[in-house]
Formats: C-alpha cells, structure tokens, sequence
C-alpha cells in the first residue's frame, strides 16, 4: 500500500510520470503526421485513425489474448484508413483538410460502430519496464513504469530524422514534400510516394491508439481519445517537421496532461479548466513567438497545403 | 451541346451521383449489419423529408451550419483554411448572454436587446478570427493550427466561465449562466417551430456571396487568394483584406452561437460547444467555398443528422451508424468532385489529367 | 442459466412491488385519480428513453440503458430508445419524432441537460405526453404539469462506501474524482466523507474534478496524482468509472465503484460500490402507466426520489478486503437509513471554509430540496467549489 504522502514534490513526479505516461500516443501521432506532412499532404483524419487503431487493437487483443497482435493491428487499421485519406486527398480538386475531417467521421464512426462489443470485457494489456524497481518508494516505482511501446516511440524519432537525411526512401519523401514538379521530372511518381508515406503515417497513428486502449489509461471507450490526433497537427509544426522534435514537443504535451490534476492534489483547485488548456495557450504563444513573417520555417515541405496540381 | 451546358449539368449531376453511390454503400453497409437497406432508405427519407413536421427538423438541424459554414469559407477565399468555428460560436455565444444580461438589465426593450446580443455577438467572434488573421498576416503564424489551438481555449474559458464567474448558482446540476428574460428570446419563423437562425443562416449566405462574386472588395479578396504576390505588387491592402474577411467570417459563426442563445437555450451552457463547428468547416469545403451551395448542403447534413435517430429506433442500428452515412456521404462527395470536368476523359480512358484549382488554398506556412 | 435467470426476475418483480409500497415517499399530491389513460385507443403504451451518451459506456448511460432493458418482458408496453442525443435542439427533434413518428405518449429523458429548455418546451408543446426526466427538479406551478422528475438518493450508499472505504484504510486519506462540482456530484462527496468520518473523524477526502463527464486520460492522471499524495481508496463520480478503477487496482489500493458494480474491474481492491437500479424506477412508472395513472390526473407525484430503501439504488456485494468489523458497521448504517433512524445530514455540520451548513439541532431529511442545491464541501474535503 502506498506510503507516506509526498506533497509538493509531489507536482514535479505527477509531471514526470504524466510524460512518461501519457506521451505516447502524442508521439506516435506525431511521427505520423510528420512523415504525412514531409510528402505534401496533411492528414487531419489522424484522430479517426487513433480511435479505430485504438479499437481494433482492443478487440484483437480481446479475442486473441495477444496485445502485441492487438498492436499491429490497430497499425493495419491505421493503414486501411491512410490508404482511403491518401488515394482520396490526391484526386484532383479535392482538398486534404475537407478529407481529413471527412476521415475523422468515418474512421471513428467505424470504430464506435464495431467497437460497442469490445467496451465492457477487459482486454490483456501490454506490459511494462519497472526502471523504478530498485526505489523504496512506491510513487517513483510507478512513476518510472514504461511501456515498451513508448520507448519504441522514442527510438523510433532519431530513426525517422535518419531516414530523411540519409536514406534514399527518405530523400524521395522529402523531394516529392519539397517541390513535386521536380520530383516527377525525375520520374518519382509522387502519388505513390505520397500514398505510401501517408499510410505508413497511418500505420504510426494507429499503433498510437494502440498505446491508450492497451496501455494507458488502458480500457476502450469512446472518448478514449482526448483530441491526441487533431493535435498532432499542430504538434507537427511547432516541432519544425523535425522527428526528434516531435518527440520533445509530445512530452512536453504528454506532461501537461497532468499538470491540472496535479495541482488540484495538493491543493490547487481554482482555473483547472485554464489548467488543462495550458498545452494549447502555450502552443499558441510559442509560435507566435517564434514563427515571422520574414522567413519560411525551416523544415516546411514546400508543397505542403499547396492546392492539388 | 455546348460548354457551359455540360458545365452545368456536371454541376448537378455529379452531386446527385455521389448522394446515390454513398446511398448504395451505406445501404450495403446496412445490410452487413443486419438492416434491411430498403427499409432505412424508407426511414431516412421518412424522417428527413418526409413531412413539413420532419423537414422543420431538417431545417433546425441545418440552420447552425449554414452560419458556422462561413467562418471557413469566407477566408477560403483568400487562401486561408480556418477550421476555428466552434470557437467563434462558443465566442459568440458566450458575448451574447454577457451583452443580453447587461442590456436587459438596463430595461432596454427587445428588439435593442437581440440587435445588442447579435452585435456582440458577431464583434466577438468577429475578433476572435481576426486574430488569427492578424497572427497569419504579421507573425505569420499558421492558421489553420492558430484556429484550432483558440477551439480548445475557447471551449476551456467556457467551462471555466459557467463554472465560475458568470455561474447562475439556480442552474444546479448542468451549470450554465444566468439566463436572458424569456421575453428577450428570439422567436419562431410563423406557422413552424423554425427558429430565426434559419433567415439569419439564408441571408448571410446570400450577402457572402454577393460580396465576394460581385464586388470589388469581393473582386480584390478573390485576386489576393489566387496570387499573393500579383496582389501584392498591384498594391492591394493584403493586411486589410485578411482581417476584414476575417472577421466577417468570425462574425458569422459568432452569429451562430448568438443564435443558440438567444432562440433555444436562453443561457450559455456547455451546449454550445456541440461540434457545430467542425461539421460547418465539412459543410464549406463539401460546398467548394460557395456559400450559396453552403446553403444546400448543410440542409443534406441536417437532413442526415435528423434522420440519424430512427436508425436507432426502428431498425436498432447503433448510435455510430449516423456517423458512418456521414463520412460515407462526405467521402463520396469529395471524390465525385474530383470527377468535375474529368468525366469526358473517363469515358474515353481512365487517366489522370492535370485540372487547374478553381478555389486556390494558400500555402500552409 | 434457467435458474438465475428466473431469480433475478423473481428479485426484479419483488423490488418492483418493494418500490411501490415505498414510493409515497415525496408524493406532493395525495390525489389518487382513477381515469383511464386516453391511448389512440390501443392497449399498448410506447415509451421513448433518450440518452446523453453511448448506450454501453459502463457507467450512467448504461445504467438506464440496462434499466429500459429490464422492461422486456412487460407485456403491453414497447419501450424504445435513442441514444448520443446532445443537449441541444436536437434532443428535442428526438423527442419529438418518437412522439410523431413512433407513437410515443412517454418520455423519460435520462440526462440533467436535457430538462431546461429542451423537455420542458416540448412538454408545452404536447400537454397529452407525459416526460419524465431525470435528476431535474420540478417545480409546482412553474413546469408544466406533464412533466416528472426522478432521481435516486445514491449518496445513501456512497455513505455506506464511505464506512468501509474508512475502515480499510490505511493512511486514513480516501481520493474523490468528481466530473464538475455540480449538487449531485457534491453531495456524494459530502455523504461519501461524512460516512468515512462517522467511522474516524480523523480521515480526509482529496477530491479532484476533471472539468468533464468523461476524460479517461485526465481520470487516470488524478488517480495517479492522489495515490502518489497517499490516498489508498479511491472513489468517483463521472459518467465512466473504469479507468479511476483500473487504475487504483493496477497501483494496488482499494477502489469504490459507481454507477454500476465494477467488481469484476479490480478483484482485490474493490470494497463496495453505488450502483443504480432503475430497473425498479422504471418498472414501477410504467405499472402505474398501464394502471391509468398520469401525471396530470395526480396518480404519479411529479417528484420521485428513492434511496436503499426504495430500490432506487444498492450496494456492491463487499470486496475480499473488507473486514468483519467494517461490514457489520455498513450493515448497521444501512439498517439506519432503511428505518430512518439514520439520518446522513444531521447538525451540526461545517464546509471546509468553516461556515456552519447544517445547524446544530437541524437534521435535513433525504427529501430536504436544500440538498440537491448542496453547494458547500463539508469539513474534511480538500477541494474547492469553484
């Protein structure tokens, strides 16, 4: 049973745990959206993608008894509704924005849809690393529990900024992100390239709501998602389209999840609705700050939001 | 036949294709799931359109949307994609009860009372969109992303005001603010139970399009969305532009949470945060911008939406099933879309050709 | 599965009759008019059930969903529902089509929203359905006279949850996660804290709202904050208690549930629990109904309010961890409330500010209006209102 209460200190844990917690479907999102926006394309239908991966991931695992399986599924979802956002928001006259909030409704109509079976039943969950174990403290020891997933998240990041420096794949994303025309001057054939880094994108969101049904907080509802994948836009552009970035802008979001109830634990219990919209306000005034008028970010995809040619 | 014929009737028939092809998906999708496809065909038609009584749902329904759909497509104009509507309504509302209280207070009549709330209204919301041009065109900041952040503050600075500060400590178990006198309250549109959100919705679509088609602010506005730098170098007033239409677009979804107040709640409550927002940035884009198809399309998503709930009760569908005709329908409007001037070509062979933009979206950074 | 199946019938049908020969309990109108029901001349009642939420969320949808289900085998009745119905003009389109389209002459609207404006300008609209909503409160000569409200004293229970949640804690600090300070949400707090203290006045309650009904990463994050201050039982009061549940088990303390038994949820740390059981509200109304009573000839009381003793709400059957001594005292406070002896808010009692709320000699009644407009948090609660 726990022990001694910790109080102001503990604020500072309940934020570290929250990060280690809660990051990892921001990341996963993330990721995905950036390898999505560095070939062109916005894929605002992340957060429909997030609940059907984070359905279909419980359901297996349900029914199988396998969470990892339950993982790569949700992954596969993930894929199937990138492969309609991808061939969808590539047609001609068709806007990627309208797709996206499109694919939000269907993907997660289909996911409440053939998710209702699956809301009751306790599904196995992932495990995780006790790094805590060695702490007399039962708050660190929980704090420091990670999830295998997670630190799949975390090393997939430097992995992704590798691929887009130094792999050849990772050249023709960034080549048909930055400038199409050329790219099919070079005979890249910029939707199948667009079409493979969304559903690859896709597969990255799905996997991340994998992370919320199967991990933390851990059950299947409807209001699993608490926005994580409409964010993940906005994550993307205040990381610069830069993976390791991503990684630090989902654990600076992943942590202010649990600034409002922590605070609210020792004491603090005014403006928790302030609170819990910190992430936003402090996205807000970071790129007002540093965004100008004078020059592109650097990093953008040049054809990136660019009407269809 | 000549050009422009076939150009229109592509403009009918093309919609009217997608609607069928998303009604035989959705149908086949139906049957998989147990119902009889014809029979919820039956149900929607029954209670969509089926009678004065079911189409006033219809209206009630599409009425928000047609307002909300404006604070996406006014910008769009120029390039820009807002999608920060429900903030805009939540602004709105939240300045219509602030200004409604205040003026009621100081025995104002009715009508300076709604012209009050409306004026509010569409200033807050007006504003609150104008921000994000303002933070588009001199920080540079992006806008769609900068709408979407102020959403979610908006939504909080609700909670948090009807929690707290401009709590009505009666409203006990769902909080809300304290409510404008009844006899302050918008009324019905005679002979139906249609409030006046509807005209509001009809007009404002009608004054958006005249703007932007047939004046020369309208004229300018268009010109910048298609090249900045033209725009620029003929020494159009860009800055200007971009917060002017803005806020208009801002004022509108402002209107619409005007409407929500002062025709159906009374207060301000967390029902204004409804999700009205996000279906009226589907409802321009489906609409291509045009706020006159604006029009017509938020009356099929109402449409859709009032229908959603006899699929529940007469053919014991799931509550999502709604959401899965939606996205049905959208996806396949948006593909027959891009099927606009492409048909001829399909029929000889299916090939991609390049089709030049007709509604330009700016660059996102 | 014959037998239980009929056992849980014969319990069903035993509380129905339970419920009836309590339910007098806050009838404002003695009237016992006998006119039959005007029913399009048919036999058959059509009754709509709306829902604020999807109808298996494992929480308060659920649980009146699971109460209309209880319904199936009344004969003479069809009993439909709507479910995700927001609090906007659209649950009053629904409830205007099941009227129109299906027939509807009864309405029970399940969410707090749904009473001011949307339930109470249909009830204008049309004077021959009767709506009963609920959680509102109807006020006589204000509302219309076809509308009802009902409600459950759940915080009965939660009082009961909170004699045993202090019995087998530890650290003598229990965790509250509530969704919005709202009376209903306050008043299980009190209750939950004033049965925790009847036990040891030492104990202390962490309450921590998430600002909404349902935000299952925001629930685990105030579980995990409140265990990490040293709460060892937590309870909750939001529209899906599972994850708070969950999560409590995972960090191994005790758990109280809500809404529904969530037992199965956390085999060795749940203690008990506040369920509903609208099966009995529901299936009572519609005796009444098919008995010609209405609301608007005075045989069914525009109030319904029940707790333990109604069969209106219950108990979860006690967890493993609860001990003998911790039992019989649960078992004791609920013979209390059963006869009446029991009464949870007796003077004098304190908020948290150090405001008297309950006066020294004054004993508020289950009944008493003054507790569903309950803004305070008793002495004890760390957490604020506003």
């Amino acid at each position: 049973m726990a022990t001694d209460a910790l109080g102001w200190w503990g604020v500072p844990l309940a934020i570290i745990a929250g990060t280690l917690r809660g990051s990892a479907p921001f990341l996963f999102v993330s990721l995905g959206e950036c390898l999505t926006e560095k070939s062109g394309k916005i894929n605002l239908g992340l957060e429909g993608t997030l609940l059907m991966g984070a359905m279909s991931a419980y359901a297996v695992s349900f029914l199988t008894g396998s969470p990892w399986l339950g993982v790569i599924t949700a992954g596969v979802a993930g894929m199937g509704l990138g492969l309609i956002h991808g061939w969808l928001a590539q047609q001609p006259r068709v806007n990627d924005i309208a797709v996206g909030i499109a694919m939000i409704i269907f993907g997660s109509g289909l996911a409440f849809f053939f998710g209702k079976p699956y809301i009751q039943p306790a599904a196995p969950q992932l495990p995780s690393i006790a790094f805590g174990a060695w702490s007399q403290s039962p708050q660190l020891e929980s704090a420091l529990r990670v999830s295998p997933l997670f630190l799949l998240g975390v090393a997939i990041a430097p992995l992704m900024t590798w691929f887009f420096r130094a792999t050849r794949w990772g050249l023709l994303v960034r080549a048909v992100g930055d400038s199409p025309d050329a790219a099919r001057a070079m005979g890249i054939s910029v939707f199948k390239v667009r079409l493979f880094s969304i559903m690859a994108g896709s597969f990255l969101a799905g996997v991340g709501g994998a992370y919320l049904s199967l991990y933390y907080p851990g059950i299947w509802s409807e209001r699993i998602s608490s926005g994580q994948g409409l964010m993940a836009v906005a994550l993307v552009i205040f990381a610069r389209w830069n993976p390791r970035q991503c990684l630090y802008a989902s654990l600076l979001f992943g942590g202010a999840q649990a600034i409002g109830p922590a605070l609210q634990s020792v004491g603090i219990d005014a403006y928790y609705y302030l609170f819990n919209a910190s992430p936003y306000i402090l996205t807000l005034l970071i790129m007002v700050f540093t965004c100008s008028p004078r020059r592109q970010l650097s990093g953008a995809p040049g054809a990136l939001g660019q009407s269809q040619d | 036949m000549t050009d422009s014929l076939r150009r229109s009737l592509a403009n009918l028939y093309i919609p009217l294709g997608s609607l069928l092809a998303a009604l035989i998906i959705f149908g086949g999708f139906c049957a998989l799931a147990g119902a009889n496809p014809f029979g919820v065909y039956h149900s929607i038609y029954r209670a969509a359109f089926g009678s004065w009584s079911s189409f006033q749902n219809t209206l009630t329904q599409a009425s928000p949307l047609m307002l909300s759909s404006l604070c996406t497509a006014l910008p769009a104009r120029l390039g820009l994609v807002i999608i920060g509507n429900e903030g805009a309504i939540v602004m709105g509302g939240l300045a219509a009860v602030v200004s409604g209280l205040a003026l009621s207070d100081w025995g104002a009549a009715s009508p300076v009372v709604q012209i009050g709330m409306a004026l509010a209204a569409m200033g807050l919301g007006g504003l609150w969109i104008a921000l994000v041009g303002a933070l588009r065109h001199y920080r540079a900041v992006n806008e769609t992303i900068s709408s979407l952040l102020l959403n979610y503050i908006a939504i909080a600075l609700l909670n948090h005001l009807i929690n707290g500060p401009l709590k009505d400590p009666s409203s006990l178990n769902n909080p809300a603010t304290y409510p404008i006198p009844a006899v302050h309250m918008l009324g019905n549109l005679p002979g139906s139970r249609v409030h006046y959100g509807l005209i509001f919705g009809l007009v404002a679509c009608g004054i958006a399009y005249f703007l932007i088609q047939r004046t020369t602010f309208g004229f300018a506005a268009r010109t910048t969305g298609g090249n900045l730098r033209a725009a620029k170098i003929a020494g159009l007033p860009v800055g200007q532009l971009t917060l002017i239409i803005c806020f208009l677009g801002g004022a509108c979804a402002g209107l619409a949470g005007m409407v929500e107040v002062a025709a159906i709640h009374g207060r301000a409550n967390a029902a204004l945060n409804a999700g009205y927002g996000y279906s009226g940035v589907l409802v321009a884009f489906i609409a291509r911008q045009n706020p006159i198809a604006a029009t017509v399309v938020a009356l099929l998503l109402g449409g859709i939406l009032a229908s959603g709930g006899i699929l529940q009760r007469a053919h014991s569908l799931p509550d999502a099933t709604v959401l899965v005709f939606q996205g049905i329908v959208f996806l396949s409007v948006l593909y027959g879309d891009s099927l606009q001037g492409r048909l001829s070509g399909l029929m000889q062979r299916f090939r991609r050709q390049p089709v030049p933009p007709p509604a330009p979206i700016g660059p996102l950074v | 599965m014959a037998t239980p199946a009929l056992s849980v019938t014969r319990r069903q049908v035993l509380r129905g009759l339970l419920a009836t020969s309590a339910f007098g309990l806050t009838v404002k109108l003695g009237g016992c008019g006998d006119s039959p029901i005007a029913d399009d001349g048919t036999d058959t009642l059509t009754a709509g059930f709306v829902y604020v939420g999807p109808r298996d969320d494992y929480g308060y949808n659920q649980a009146h969903a699971q109460g209309r289900d209880g319904l199936a085998d009344v004969p003479n009745l069809s009993a439909f529902d709507e479910a995700n119905v927001p609090e906007t003009q659209a649950v009053q389109e629904t409830m205007r089509s099941m009227i129109d389209l299906d027939g509807a002459s009864v309405i029970f609207a399940t969410s707090f929203g749904y009473f001011e404006p949307h339930v109470l300008s249909l009830a204008e609209e049309f004077p021959d359905v009767q709506f009963f909503h609920c959680g509102g409160l109807y006020e006589e000569g204000v509302h219309p006279d076809n509308v009802g409200s009902y409600f459950g004293y759940i915080d009965e229970a939660q009082y009961i949850a909170g004699i045993v949640a202090a019995h087998t804690s530890e650290t003598k600090r229990l965790g509250f996660i509530g969704a919005i300070p709202i009376p209903q949400v306050l008043r299980n707090i009190n209750s939950f804290t004033l049965g925790a203290r009847s036990v040891d006045p030492s104990v202390t309650t962490q309450v921590i709202f998430t600002g909404d009904w349902a935000a299952p990463v925001r629930e685990a994050e105030a579980a995990n904050s409140m265990i990490d201050q040293g709460v060892d039982v937590l309870t909750c009061h939001v529209d899906s208690p599972r994850v708070v549940i969950e999560t409590a088990e995972r960090r191994g303390v005790f758990s109280s549930g809500y809404h529904a038994s969530q037992a199965e949820l956390a085999p060795n740390g749940y203690l008990t629990g506040a369920e509903w059981d609208w099966t009995s509200v529901y299936r009572n109304y519609i005796t009444w109904l098919q008995e010609g009573k209405t609301l608007m000839n005075g045989g069914i009381p525009h109030l319904v309010r029940g707790g333990l003793g109604d069969g209106f709400v219950k108990l979860s059957d006690y967890g493993s961890a609860v001990s003998d001594t911790a039992k019989q005292e649960a078992e004791d406070a609920k013979a209390g409330l059963l006869s009446g002896d029991l009464v949870i808010y007796a003077g004098e009692i304190q908020d948290n500010r150090g405001n008297t709320v309950v006066a020294q000699n004054e004993a508020l009644g289950q009944t008493a209006i003054e507790l569903e407009q309950m803004d305070w948090l008793i002495e004890g609660v760390s957490g604020s209102v506003s």
